[in-house]
């Protein structure tokens, strides 16, 4: 056998080696997505089941009550609401306000990328440490008691960095094409920013609203920090009430002593997730409609 | 050399046909250049982009109702030069320019200008086309509206006069409320003319508004100029040295910073004083 014919061969089944090793690698990767996805399945099947008997109007309508039967999360639900309402009419001016600041007006300094780096840090910090911010600065220094404002006002300050971040995200995405173009025809910053820059990241702009709305819903730890209660006897009709929300109840309900508890609170946990999947279907759906107007 | 061979497929326009007003062209005379009032002066201007020292000492004028072509290889400062006319560098962070430049006998840095008034005088062209997102209405009535136009009727009357004066309201009148981004890449560009037109400025410039187009497009860009010179002062920058020659009345050469020569284009091209200029214009390097 001359040597060119082994090398040949060396080369062969090295080939077929790599071949070998590149299929093996998508089962691996197969494997991985089927595990998360399995894991999911397993969840929202085993949620269903057990929370499937307690849902209906009854669930959504009642109060709270000592028998598992008869309680139902109606306050919960509204004081949810309230505080994604509250959250998203504080954290989007603001969010979106410092965006644009930092993006449209801030000159590149030391200062800026001080106050960048620390937004993002921000956007990492575990929500249980804004509860308890919350509980020093809105419950007892500003007084607000435990009430719906400053339950959101908390919640403001876990989503800001979300929103801002996303903001800034959209916005430097618009093109700076767009913005010379209008600088030229004598616009102001202030012309450009409002016509032409934020219309044009709107849809980025709102896809992280809605992401962060999505978190304020389904945050627990930062309202058991600020104190927020376990039990209301009825829906809060202003922002001074005091209040409870969904993940609350599904978090003392599952630990409830009484065994039945559990399966209202995974009924609990059904109604949480639709109303999340309909805020991130309004989301892909805005996306979408304000994203066909915009192509580069 | 290898912006030479782009250059040659754009500069077959044998190929391709010239409109017959073509042949009614005619470049303005030394004497008529010479006899026109100097739209912008510019005396030692000098530009810094942090530390590199971008722009020596350009001094240069701009005749009135005329095309002046700045020329060069990349990098040599022609579209430095041409942005600090209607101060779009102020936008460049940590840039500093020196020396004067008047736009008729006013200094654009003076007090007494506004910038935005500055642009509304002097529009641009990039090389890029870049509409806005939005229909082609609203991207020409976009001048006029941010400068505080509102009556709807003025607003139509200036959208359908640009477009006219671009040469594309033939194309567009029946689709106005289109996006402007369903054009083709020369009515984009055309587009953006339009555009500029819409604020009625007495300067237009140009940062290499064809480069980016089939010849087809070129050549109706390059018409259009030859129209526009009647009433506008046109600044062009271009890397096609046949472009400059066919378009431009004055041509200024521009290499590393410097200028280097500046005079009629005719001469510049026939008979060029300094022999970078030769060699540049030749093909010998750029």
């Amino acid at each position: 056998m001359t040597n060119l014919a082994a090398e040949q061969e060396l080369m062969a089944r090295y080939r077929q080696r790599k071949r070998l090793l590149s299929k093996l690698f998508g089962a691996v990767c197969l494997m991985a997505m089927i595990s998360c996805v399995a894991i999911l399945a397993f969840l929202l099947i085993s949620v269903l089941w057990r929370g499937f008997d307690y849902l209906g109007w009854d669930l959504i309508r009642n109060l709270p009550s000592r028998s598992a039967a008869k309680a139902g999360i109606w306050v919960y639900l509204i004081g949810s609401l309230w505080l994604i309402g509250l959250t998203t009419l504080f954290a989007v001016p603001l969010g979106v306000g410092a965006a644009l600041y930092l993006e449209e007006y801030a000159a590149e300094s030391r200062w800026k990328r001080i106050v960048q780096l620390n937004i993002a840090n921000l956007a990492g910090v575990p929500s249980i440490v804004y509860g308890l911010l919350g509980l020093g600065i809105f419950v007892y220094i500003l007084n607000l008691g435990q009430s719906i404002l400053a339950g959101a006002l908390t919640l403001t300050l876990v989503v800001l960095p979300i929103v801002i971040l996303a903001s800034q995200e959209a916005l430097r995405a618009v093109p700076g094409s767009i913005r010379q173009a209008s600088y030229a025809l004598g616009a102001t910053r202030w012309q450009t920013t409002w016509r032409q820059v934020l219309p044009a990241a709107m849809p980025g702009i709102m896809t992280g609203v809605i992401l962060a709305v999505s978190r304020a819903l389904g945050e627990a730890a930062p309202l058991v920090a600020m104190g927020a209660v376990q039990y209301v006897d009825r829906a809060p009709t202003s922002v001074w009430d005091t209040f409870s929300a969904l993940p609350l109840a599904i978090f003392y309900w599952a630990m409830h002593s009484k065994p039945e508890f559990h399966d209202l609170a995974a009924a609990a946990i059904i109604v949480l997730l639709v109303v999340l999947i309909s805020l991130n279907m309004v989301a892909a759906f805005v996306r979408y409609r304000f994203g066909k107007k915009v192509r580069w | 050399m290898s912006r030479w061979s782009e250059n040659t497929v754009e500069d077959s326009p044998v190929a391709v046909g010239r409109p017959t007003a073509s042949t009614e062209k005619i470049l303005r005379s030394a004497s008529e250049l010479a006899g026109s009032p100097k739209k912008f002066a510019t005396t030692n201007v000098n530009f810094w982009y942090g530390t590199h020292h971008a722009l020596h000492d350009i001094t240069l004028h701009v005749p009135e109702n005329c095309v002046t072509a700045l020329i060069g290889p990349s990098g040599c400062g022609k579209s430095t030069y041409l942005r600090c006319l209607n101060r779009m560098n102020d936008m460049i962070e940590q840039t500093r320019v020196e020396g004067q430049i008047l736009l008729d006998g006013l200094d654009i840095r003076g007090p007494k200008v506004d910038v935005v008034d500055l642009r509304k005088r002097v529009g641009m062209v990039f090389q890029k086309s870049n509409p806005f997102p939005k229909s082609i209405f609203e991207n020409i009535a976009y001048g006029p509206r941010v400068a505080g136009l509102k009556s709807r009727d003025r607003l139509e009357q200036i959208v359908e006069r640009s477009l006219v004066q671009a040469a594309l309201w033939d194309e567009v009148k029946d689709r106005l409320n289109d996006s402007a981004l369903a054009l083709s890449g020369g009515q984009q560009q055309r587009l953006c003319i339009a555009r500029a037109l819409a604020t009625d400025p007495d300067v237009l410039l140009m940062d290499e508004p064809a480069s980016a187009l089939d010849p087809t497009s070129t050549l109706r860009i390059e018409d259009l100029i030859f129209e526009l010179k009647e009433n506008y002062t046109i600044v062009i920058v271009t890397h096609n040295m046949q472009q400059a020659a066919r378009v431009s009345d004055q041509t200024a050469f521009f290499y590393e910073g410097h200028l280097i020569e500046a005079g009629v284009t005719n001469e510049v091209f026939t008979n060029p004083s300094k022999q970078e200029t030769e060699d540049y214009i030749t093909g010998r390097f750029g």
